[in-house]
């Protein structure tokens, strides 16, 4: 798999000015939101640590939590099934739906049928599946992945879904109300609510004393989705399991608040059993996630309930956008998720961060996010996927910096010498630097030759 | 109190002026300083671009130099946030914990070590901008921070207040990152430049003549936008002003 170049995707979502300065604001205002909300609460902080430990409570006893949950969702007349991984999911699901001649499937937004990459399979094999979420269906329809985990087209601006949608739904090309917008994909959805033969969601949480799945909108897409068809199936990471009603309303006043700094979703609905004459069925999905609980430095980013809250904060999401990132989960949890899908392929995120910790202080689960991004970047070295120049930059710093004589020698302040002294701090590629930066001043003299000039009689260097 | 005075790489190299600050201004205070003449870097470039292994000898000559000394001080945020948090590339004795634990950024120094309260020979006439470092602001709990919501203070507002003549300017983004990220300015050049031409706007539009902090990496990289965009924006470390400067 080919390397993602986030600094170089991010340069062509800059140089699309208003789209990015809408992007910042938007996200940005979204953060502030959130600040306002969350102080409104003042047991914010005890909240978090709550939320924090009942996922580490679960994360540490899952296997136990999942056969409670089977169990529970059998017993309330759900079918429940097991995925190892992305090729398995897609094959249950398909199987499902071929024996029942399913030909069309409406789905609220799910994360993770993106990281499965199902629709693709399922329109491979003729079933066609449309994506109910406002947002999403913009970037279905655009065939773009989502660009957020909670607000798939931010990254839009109204002009753009005006475009897509008369290019593929035939609104008219002179209105970018967001109104008529929404109305017209409301309107053009409906009919396959009632068309389709089948229903999909995913889960924001799983209540292993219930056996119910509960979803979280605020379009009541997923309520449609699931209830409309006779057969209903919802795809649930097996990280999503919760053990009590009562712990889920912990999340529940956390997620809408980091979110969007809303108090709550306008939909929070529990999925039990089947409705009258209907089917539903539920895929358990491990997808890499049973691995991941085994490393010791990052399994709590299985905390995760997909808030979105890293994304608004992170200065560099802001920037760049989340297809830049080149992967289903992008912005700061990206960068600890993706590396453990691929590590060579995700090898540049870990870097497109400043370490600023920003997106740990607003983790509703309390992530330690900024340093594990740190630590992937210590695999990544070990691992040796390193960039070559960065590695040989890294290689000959440390030689020198290691040695006052070589060091001092280097940066010794002669019209000669100062002419690579920017590039031994500033290490390679060099240029980016000064690209849309000056460079700074050269200096008189380093601060170690004014010390030996005025605080030391004797004036020696060290050897 | 017998203090040792680190002065970070691209400070010693760039920003002699910095060292200077700090080290008279720790005179004036009282403080017997020694400068380990054997001293470059804490290791952190290193570190942070995830070679550990490239770090270890940088980490084990700085406890080399700095061993023994009951405080070492830098003014650097993120350096002193390196060797306190990160330092791991060694094999951690008491030593090394010792000379971790004991290594301050200078404005907690003089906020929690020393404890002033007067700097009578220090006035700036001038408008700042104050910019707290991603590393002070949150490794080493300089100021609240607006995520958590929680009671404000600020460890370098506190001394700056002491200045005479002083005003402040108040940008809209307080926390947000500036961008530098040590080698994420070159690396991740296009975001990184973005970030800062922000940063120096928001601060220009509050009214700031001079940008104030206690990282000089972060200034540089703000310096080196605000004069691309042809800001009329000055910078300067925060050592400068509490030593007196009044420019």
């Amino acid at each position: 798999m080919k390397r993602i170049d986030h600094a170089e995707a991010s340069s062509h979502f800059i140089a699309e000015t208003e789209h990015e300065a809408f992007h910042d604001r938007r996200l940005w205002d979204l953060r502030q939101k959130r600040d306002r909300e969350s102080q409104t609460i003042p047991e914010w902080q005890a909240l978090r640590d709550l939320a924090s430990a009942i996922k580490e409570h679960t994360l540490t006893h899952l296997a136990g939590y999942l056969e409670q949950f089977e169990a529970k969702a059998k017993a309330n007349g759900v079918q429940v099934h097991w995925a190892l991984d992305a090729e398995e999911h897609n094959r249950i699901v398909h199987d499902i739906l071929a024996a029942r001649a399913v030909r069309t499937l409406v789905k609220s937004k799910s994360m993770l049928t993106e990281e499965c990459e199902l629709r693709p399979y399922l329109e491979r094999r003729g079933i066609e599946v449309v994506e109910t979420d406002l947002g999403e269906r913009i970037q279905q329809l655009d065939d773009e992945p989502p660009s957020h985990i909670v607000v798939p087209a931010v990254h839009k601006l109204r002009g753009d879904v005006a475009d897509v949608f008369t290019r593929t739904l035939g609104t008219d090309a002179l209105n970018d109300d967001p109104h008529y917008l929404s109305e017209q994909q409301r309107v053009k959805t409906r009919p396959y609510f009632l068309k389709a033969e089948a229903g999909m969601t995913g889960g924001n949480f799983a209540v292993a004393e219930t056996g119910g799945v509960v979803v979280c909108t605020n379009e009541g897409n997923a309520d449609l989705s699931a209830n409309v068809p006779p057969l209903f199936i919802a795809s649930v990471g097996i990280e999503k399991l919760v053990p009590r009603l009562a712990d889920l309303a912990v999340f529940v006043r956390l997620l809408s608040r980091s979110a969007l700094g809303s108090p709550i979703t306008q939909y929070t609905s529990h999925f039990r059993s089947p409705r009258d004459g209907g089917e539903m069925h539920i895929v358990l999905v491990d997808n890499g996630r049973a691995e991941r609980l085994g490393m010791e430095k990052f399994w709590t980013s299985l905390k995760c309930i997909r808030c979105g809250a890293c994304m608004n904060t992170c200065p560099v999401y802001r920037r760049s956008g989340g297809l830049s990132y080149g992967a289903v989960y992008s912005g700061p949890i990206g960068i600890i998720l993706n590396p453990t899908h691929d590590l060579r392929k995700y090898s540049s995120l870990p870097f497109a961060s400043t370490l600023n910790g920003s997106c740990t202080n607003v983790c509703p689960v309390k992530i330690n996010i900024h340093e594990q991004i740190y630590h992937w970047r210590r695999i990544i070295a070990e691992h040796n996927q390193l960039p070559f120049v960065k590695k040989a930059a890294m290689k000959m710093a440390g030689r020198l910096l290691a040695s006052p004589k070589m060091y001092r020698r280097s940066i010794n302040v002669t019209d000669a010498a100062i002419e690579h002294l920017p590039r031994f701090l500033l290490y390679s590629r060099f240029n980016a630097w000064g690209r849309q930066r000056e460079v700074p001043a050269t200096p008189d003299q380093t601060f170690h030759a004014w010390y030996l000039k005025n605080r030391r009689m004797d004036g020696k260097t060290p050897s | 109190m017998k203090v040792a005075l680190f002065v970070p790489c691209f400070i010693d190299a760039f920003f002699a002026e910095v060292g200077i600050a700090t080290l008279e201004l720790l005179e004036r205070l009282g403080v017997e300083v020694d400068y380990p003449l054997g001293q470059t870097c804490c290791g952190q470039p290193l570190a942070n671009s995830g070679c550990q292994a490239d770090a270890a000898p940088v980490e084990a000559l700085f406890v080399e130099n700095f061993k023994g000394y009951e405080y070492i001080v830098a003014p650097s945020g993120s350096c002193t946030h390196h060797v306190r948090h990160h330092f791991d590339a060694i094999e951690q004795t008491e030593e090394v914990q010792q000379v971790r634990a004991r290594t301050f950024e200078l404005v907690e120094f003089l906020h929690d070590v020393l404890k002033v309260d007067a700097l009578p020979w220090a006035e700036f006439p001038h408008k700042v901008g104050l910019h707290n470092s991603c590393g002070t602001l949150r490794a080493l709990r300089h100021a609240s921070m607006t995520e958590l919501g929680e009671p404000e203070f600020s460890k370098p507002m506190t001394l700056l207040s002491m200045v005479k003549g002083i005003s402040f300017a108040s940008p809209s983004r307080p926390d947000e990152c500036c961008g530098f990220g040590g080698t994420f300015s070159v690396f991740e050049e296009p975001v990184s430049a973005k970030m800062g031409y922000d940063k120096v706007n928001d601060h220009k539009a509050a009214g700031a003549e001079y940008i104030v902090s206690a990282d000089s990496s972060c200034l540089m990289h703000q310096k080196g936008c605000a004069d691309r965009l042809g800001l009329d924006l000055k910078f300067i470390h925060i050592a400068q002003i509490l030593n007196g400067a009044r420019a």
